[in-house]
């Protein structure tokens, strides 16, 4: 069982406050997964010539200073970091391939989190609350975000199999459900040169639909072809730069609802996330249908 | 009679249910803010009248007996599922499997049902006031389920002695499920049920779906075509 969030403020005005009232949404969920969670939050856009790498150490004391000081002296042009314990957050004009070899070759150890203009990723085992706490959630500003609580049933319980996934840039996605065919996925990507991280099933369809995406088709085409080729049961949900997009497979077993305001779009995996959320009476709430392509835009 | 009120921001679940199988005397009790609780008034065994303010979780009014459960609000997955006897009525929409297993009583949704209503129905009888998603009454045994929009895919799939009055249209029948014409008992039967739930659609308007009981033997010939 796993818990899924997600929230876009229709407002611009809210989006200092998107920490804020998603940390009730994660906390809510805290039933359906209680062994890690994770968050993926879409900021302002950076311009083109700049990438974010969400980076997460498993060594608490990790000396982000240190990195940075080798980052610039590898690295020509203007690097920023953020940290916060053992994540921090770099931002960089250099060559993001470059940027990732040299992360890989020089602290083997860190977990490079998400890449992208928009996306700032955290993910960690414990509670929802812990993990909120320990990354100051409520404080997090953005203009959509999409959030996991998680209760293994399949791979082991490490930050790393924790969700959101990302694939490419500004991809995350979240996962309620199981995939029966992981490994079949993995057989067909792993000769194209998409390399795994983790032997979760949700990284399967992660890669599989940002893999689709990369050959061109759009975000709407992608999920069709996932419909046909990702087996199980699922309720994903996605973030990109600018939207947010949910789909459930054909038996809908896992749950999900939607509130809409004039203010925000709100998905959770049961109302008990929502109940908290300004002004839920007067939101149009629906459950998304099976097999059908639920897309939010910024 | 004064109603009892309990609200599930101050009290506990546990103590607001333990109060609905033991200390209930016969006013109404009303629950507020349940908020999408699970296990809202499950188990309960005596004619009380229980008024649910807002939308709830999981199983709410599951295996009830003699209630009476007005929800004013949405039903998450398995409401008054296994219900022996009583009323559970739904004023939004309700989630999947509404009223799986049912034995007996009424469950009335006003709203849309989704999918797998009244899964293994028992001998419950359900009222939909909207559509049902697919593979609703999968298996139904016993009971009626009267549906005053459209169903999904797989309506009716192995039916056993269930029948099923549609006044939409369903998207495609189960296996074994057949339209069958409308006798003058189904024209009273969908009445008395649209009656008791509330509906004043005309009984004229529904069509009957039941089992064409091909499934009953094994069929050596059908080559597993089902």
């Amino acid at each position: 069982m796993c818990g899924i969030v997600g929230l876009l403020v229709k407002k611009p005005e809210l989006r200092k406050s998107l920490g804020e009232l998603m940390v009730p949404m994660l906390i809510g969920m805290s039933d359906r997964g209680s062994d890690s969670a994770g968050l993926a939050i879409f900021t302002g856009l950076l311009d083109e010539s700049h990438r974010k790498y969400s980076l997460y150490s498993g060594d608490k004391e990790f000396n982000w200073s240190e990195l940075l000081y080798e980052f610039q002296s590898h690295f020509e042009g203007d690097t920023e970091i953020d940290s916060q314990g053992n994540h921090a957050i770099v931002i960089s004009n250099a060559d993001p391939n470059s940027v990732k070899q040299w992360l890989k070759h020089h602290y083997p150890h860190l977990y490079l989190l998400s890449t992208g203009r928009a996306i700032d990723l955290y993910k960690d085992t414990g509670t929802p609350q812990q993990v909120s706490d320990r990354y100051h959630f409520k404080s997090l500003k953005g203009s959509h975000l999409v959030g996991h609580t998680r209760m293994a049933t399949e791979s082991a319980v490490t930050a790393a199999h924790a969700h959101p996934f990302t694939a490419g840039e500004d991809f995350c996605l979240v996962h309620n459900g199981s995939l029966s065919n992981p490994h079949e996925i993995r057989r067909k990507l792993e000769p194209r040169g998409i390399q795994f991280e983790t032997d979760n099933d949700t990284e399967a369809a992660c890669r599989f639909l940002e893999w689709r995406m990369r050959e061109g088709d759009d975000l709407e085409n992608a999920l069709q072809r996932g419909f046909e080729e990702l087996d199980g049961f699922y309720t994903f949900l996605m973030g990109t730069v600018d939207k947010l997009a949910l789909v459930r497979d054909s038996f809908a077993c896992k749950p999900a609802i939607v509130a809409e305001t004039d203010d925000y779009v709100a998905i959770a995996s049961e109302f008990r996330s929502l109940a908290h959320l300004p002004d839920i009476n007067h939101a149009q709430l629906y459950e998304p249908a099976p097999e059908e392509l639920y897309v939010w835009t910024v | 009679m004064d109603s009892v009120i309990f609200d599930l921001s101050q009290t506990s679940l546990r103590e607001v249910n333990q109060f609905l199988h033991h200390g209930a005397n016969g006013n109404p009790i009303k629950i507020i803010n349940p908020d999408g609780a699970h296990n809202i008034a499950v188990g309960l065994h005596s004619p009380i009248t229980v008024e649910i303010a807002g939308h709830v979780g999981y199983y709410a009014a599951g295996m009830n007996q003699l209630a009476n459960v007005t929800i004013d609000g949405n039903a998450g997955t398995g409401v008054a599922e296994n219900m022996m006897s009583g009323r559970v009525h739904v004023k939004g929409f309700a989630s999947v499997s509404a009223g799986a297993s049912a034995q007996g009583g009424l469950l009335v949704i006003d709203g849309n049902a989704s999918l797998r209503c009244g899964i293994s129905l028992k001998g419950g009888d359900i009222v939909v006031g909207g559509s049902v998603g697919s593979f609703s009454a999968f298996m139904a045994q016993a009971g009626r389920i009267v549906i005053c929009g459209d169903a999904g895919d797989a309506i009716g799939d192995s039916l056993y002695e269930a029948v099923i009055y549609i006044r939409g249209t369903a998207k495609s029948l189960g296996a074994d499920a057949q339209f069958e014409p409308m006798s003058d008992s189904d024209y009273q039967t969908v009445g008395e049920l649209l009656a008791k739930a509330g509906f004043s659609h005309d009984s004229k308007d529904f069509k009957r779906i039941a089992s064409a009981k091909r499934l009953y033997h094994w069929n050596a010939d059908a080559n597993q075509d089902y």
